[in-house]
């Protein structure tokens, strides 16, 4: 685990509260506007920064994902301009811990060696790549902890007990539990059913389990952050960027601000989300 | 029986992680996983399985129409004037082509798995229809996915789909071709994993996709190796396909790959030319990626996107290929040539007056490529091509880009 990330979990835990993480897409709807968005989500509440690698084929998004990687591509946005965009962010914050996800081949393609190096140079902490399961440790897991950088793995409700020792093996920094199958961007399941499953994972691990899939509100996020370590966000974000842009689909005169907004709601639920437990 | 061990067999593989060298693999999402693991125990356990093989021997004679038969073109090669050309005549097939060997197979797997719903992808809508018309013999509901583009193209497909009683799902993403298809079939795999069985169509995708498929496919090369010998006494010169995904190509090579003197060759979408990006020649113009959970060759920009492609031929306009295909290239056994777009047209032409036969466009490629190659081998030498769609699909688009009336 990097020593941002070990240091951001043991805050929040001194806080009582269950961290925060968002998602954006890279460069969606340009590389100014999305570093915009990305600097602002720290300074809105957010614990924790998933960064979009975006992809021509998103096999595992919805609608509202693919749209913004094909916004993002159409801007000219490149694996090489994703990493560039975490560097000038680190300029201004070395706290923040910053997870990149998406899916496996423009890194292969980029060189996954030349990768790593320039993710730990650009100040990355995490990967979550969605189209590489235990079964292809040796790709890129193995590799990344190797130089340092946090494999963060994708548990499902489809993971059962049988598998989830194979999941968590390599897993670090934290699991990421997708509370539902199916695309990013669907309906919220029922707090209980989350509640128990996270309490399964945590049997066979001493990682924190951050849950994602379907969280839209400060009200949602305070009920799965009852349940969890962690609460993340990322259609709606994405949702909320879409929603702000202009005709053309350039950015729009509040496109930065009303992530912003967004984020701080997410930000207040979370911190009321260790009452909703106590209760 | 002098024969030696083989150590390096060209048809051993994959290896036990679905492995063609490099190539094949699982890149899929945590989620499907469990259900791949799931597919592979059991397609393991129906493969040795006597029922199991007995009920598909039998749906293959008596549903299907198998054996093919093996045909002599003989006017083709006549008017080409070099090797003789044999034609493995797939497109008799119930459905009209290749694609229902497979889906027979992957039915009969799903029944045995307990699954209640089908889905599937298509490009030119062969498979859509074979997979159609499998869930409606075994009664079980079918969404298929297809490319809107496609849709347009092989709109009577389209109208069998529906006949069979299955929802056809136009999918707009991208150009509309075969990729985005397959992309949303994932989506809805990945949504229904409980109750829901992925038919995919060819010799691609997360193990153990390539080999089940290759080895429903493979009794297309089985036959036409016992036939040849049975017509002429020896084996072929060489053996042509066409690759799209390359289930139909897999077929008929894979039982052909020991045979050393026989030489492999499968034919790429050419489309409008290599030198843009109006092709769908993976191997010949594209490099090793990974895309819907396999390794294999693609046409991808250097940032690692995927490219679209075009092809005249809706069952090739695909920017991948399957694994083995990408294996038996990189070690040599095989070798991939692309052909254009307008010679493909001329050999659909050529071929259905000659022959009688009106070809799919997908095979019109590998006529092309027989078209090339026949008339410098020697009248003793023998070509056997898949014919492995027939053209009654095609025939609008072929009349509106030849300006016919119809």
């Amino acid at each position: 685990m990097t020593a941002r990330m070990d240091a951001r979990f043991a805050k929040v835990k001194a806080e009582g509260r269950p961290v925060l993480v968002t998602y954006f897409m890279g460069g969606d709807p340009d590389f100014d506007t999305s570093l915009g968005i990305m600097k602002a989500l720290p300074e809105s509440g957010a614990d924790i920064i998933e960064l979009g690698m975006p992809f021509s084929d998103p096999m595992a998004d919805g609608p509202t994902i693919q749209l913004a990687g094909q916004r993002a591509l159409k801007g000219g946005q490149t694996l090489a301009k994703t990493l560039e965009m975490a560097r000038k962010f680190r300029e201004t914050d070395a706290d923040t811990p910053i997870v990149m996800m998406g899916y496996y081949n423009p890194i292969y393609i980029y060189g996954v060696d030349k990768f790593l190096d320039d993710a730990i140079a650009s100040g990355i902490d995490g990967l979550i790549v969605v189209d590489l399961p235990p079964e292809m440790d040796d790709e890129l897991c193995i590799p990344a902890l190797e130089k340092g950088i946090n494999f963060i793995r994708l548990a499902t409700p489809t993971t059962d007990d049988k598998r989830l020792p194979a999941v968590l093996k390599n897993t670090s920094g934290f699991v990421y539990y997708v509370s539902m199958n199916g695309i990013t961007g669907a309906a919220l399941p029922d707090p209980a059913r989350i509640s128990g499953a996270v309490s399964r994972i945590k049997g066979h691990t001493d990682l924190p389990v951050c849950v994602g899939f379907g969280v839209k509100t400060a009200d949602h996020a305070k009920a799965i952050g009852a349940a969890a370590d962690g609460v993340v966000v990322g259609t709606a974000i994405v949702a909320q960027i879409a929603g702000s842009l202009t005709k053309d689909g350039a950015a729009g005169p509040d496109t930065i601000a009303s992530v912003a907004t967004l984020v701080k709601g997410l930000a207040t639920g979370v911190r009321a989300a260790r009452l909703v437990a106590a209760e | 029986m002098n024969e030696t061990p083989k150590p390096n067999s060209f048809r051993s593989g994959p290896d036990e992680d679905g492995r063609f060298g490099i190539f094949g693999g699982r890149f899929v999402a945590e989620t499907l996983m469990p259900l791949i693991l799931d597919l592979q125990g059991e397609w393991e356990k129906a493969k040795d399985d006597p029922v199991f093989q007995k009920e598909l021997a039998d749906l293959g004679t008596h549903y299907i129409g198998r054996p093919s038969p093996l045909y002599f073109a003989e006017r083709l090669t006549e008017h080409l004037g070099g090797a003789k050309i044999y034609f493995k005549r797939e497109e008799l097939n119930h459905t009209g082509s290749h694609k229902i060997n497979n889906c027979i197979g992957q039915i009969l797997l799903a029944k045995r798995m307990g699954k209640t719903r089908i889905i599937a992808e298509t490009g030119a809508g062969q498979h859509g229809v074979a997979s159609a018309t499998v869930a409606a013999r075994f009664g079980f509901p079918c969404v298929v996915y297809m490319g809107a583009t496609d849709v347009e193209r092989q709109a009577p497909n389209v109208f069998r789909m529906k006949l069979l009683g299955a929802e056809v799902i136009p999918v707009t993403a991208g150009h509309g071709t075969l990729k985005d298809a397959m992309n949303e079939a994932l989506r809805d795999w990945v949504t229904n994993v409980d109750d829901t069985y992925y038919l995919i169509g060819t010799a691609a995708g997360p193990h153990p996709y390539p080999e089940m498929v290759r080895d429903f496919q493979a009794v297309i090369g089985k036959e036409a190796r016992e036939q040849i010998l049975e017509a002429e006494g020896k084996l072929p010169d060489v053996v042509i396909a066409a690759v799209g995904g390359g289930s139909n190509a897999i077929g008929i090579f894979h039982p052909f790959l020991d045979d050393e003197g026989v030489q492999i060759v499968g034919v790429e979408a050419g489309g409008r030319g290599l030198d843009g990006v109006e092709h769908c020649a993976s191997i010949t113009a594209g490099s090793p990626g990974v895309l819907h959970g396999n390794r294999t060759y693609l046409l991808q920009d250097n940032d690692g996107q995927i490219l679209e492609g075009h092809s005249i031929s809706a069952g090739l306009d695909y920017p991948g290929i399957g694994p083995e295909h990408s294996w038996l290239n990189d070690i040599g056994r095989a070798e991939y040539v692309p052909i254009m777009d307008h010679e493909a047209l001329d050999a659909f032409q050529l071929l259905t007056k000659l022959e009688g036969i009106i070809p799919a466009l997908e095979p019109s490629h590998a006529i092309a490529e027989v078209i090339k190659r026949a008339p410098k081998m020697g009248k003793d030498q023998i070509i056997l091509m898949n014919l492995s769609g027939r053209g009654d699909k095609d025939i609008f688009t072929v009349g509106k880009i030849l300006g016919m009336g119809l």
